[in-house]
């Protein structure tokens, strides 16, 4: 495979016990086409899981598919994760805080957001009631 | 999918070791969990979690890990890991699970280190 063409790659999972895992390594094979540094291919699958553990867990999508598009390009992968759930706002979502998770009876969860924003170069969100298109980009 | 994840627990001088294989997802969190209160209830109070296997994560199994540490910090124990991959490292950074728990490159050095807490 030449990794200085660009190049699309479609793949849908169902909302199943770690079909994550699915989805990570299809972004990790093609970060390794790209000749992504073992550091930046363990990122981008990292945030792939979150995105996609997310929607599994928040998305009340009926249809439970989560419809992932990977694009390269000679110095960056751009992938576009789509469901049809019920959508969030992501302005309602506070940043988590490890100082306020440690308090008795704080819920633990709710890294998701943070973790791709911190391990992509780009992550944007479109969400309204039909569903939500997550578009994160890492660069070589 | 993913292979199954295991959990093996032994103990060092006080310290309780765990020694993960596999995906640390939610349902190996709660396995971690189950091993844990059985640890904590037989007294433990020094925690060593040997990631060498498991290589990859996610923020729920995490999770159940912060929980754990709630614990753990609000009875002045010591919770630790070692042998973990730098996208591990990374996370828990990330996270601020590092302000709590310290991470060594290999079991000896972490044990070391928590003898002499």
């Amino acid at each position: 495979m030449d990794g200085e063409r660009n190049r699309e790659v479609e793949l849908t999972i169902p909302m199943l016990q770690d079909m994550e895992l699915a989805a990570s390594r299809v972004a990790e094979a093609l970060a390794e086409v790209l000749k992504f540094d073992e550091e930046k291919r363990a990122e981008v699958s990292m945030a792939l899981l979150e995105a996609c553990i997310n929607s599994f867990e928040h998305s009340k999508s009926e249809d439970r598919k989560v419809y992932i598009t990977f694009q390269t390009a000679p110095d960056e992968l751009k992938i576009t994760l789509r469901d049809h759930g019920v959508g969030f706002q992501r302005e309602s979502i506070d940043p988590p805080k490890i100082e306020e998770k440690l308090r008795p009876g704080v819920r633990k969860r709710g890294w998701g957001l943070k973790l791709m924003e911190s391990l992509m170069d780009s992550v944007a969100i479109d969400s309204d009631e039909y569903g939500t298109t997550i578009v994160m980009v890492k660069k070589k | 999918m993913a292979e199954t994840f295991t959990v093996n627990v032994a103990q060092d001088n006080g310290i309780w070791i765990f020694e993960t294989h596999g995906y640390i997802n939610n349902l190996a969190g709660e396995a971690i969990s189950e091993k844990y209160r059985e640890a904590f209830d037989q007294g433990g109070r020094q925690f060593l979690f040997d990631l060498e296997d498991s290589k990859i994560i996610n923020s729920v199994g995490v999770s159940i890990l912060i929980e754990i540490l709630e614990e753990i910090v609000e009875r002045n124990g010591t919770m630790a890991f070692c042998h973990c991959v730098p996208i591990v490292k990374k996370t828990f950074n990330i996270m601020g699970i590092t302000q709590y728990a310290s991470i060594y490159e290999t079991r000896s050095e972490a044990l070391a280190a928590m003898r002499e807490n």
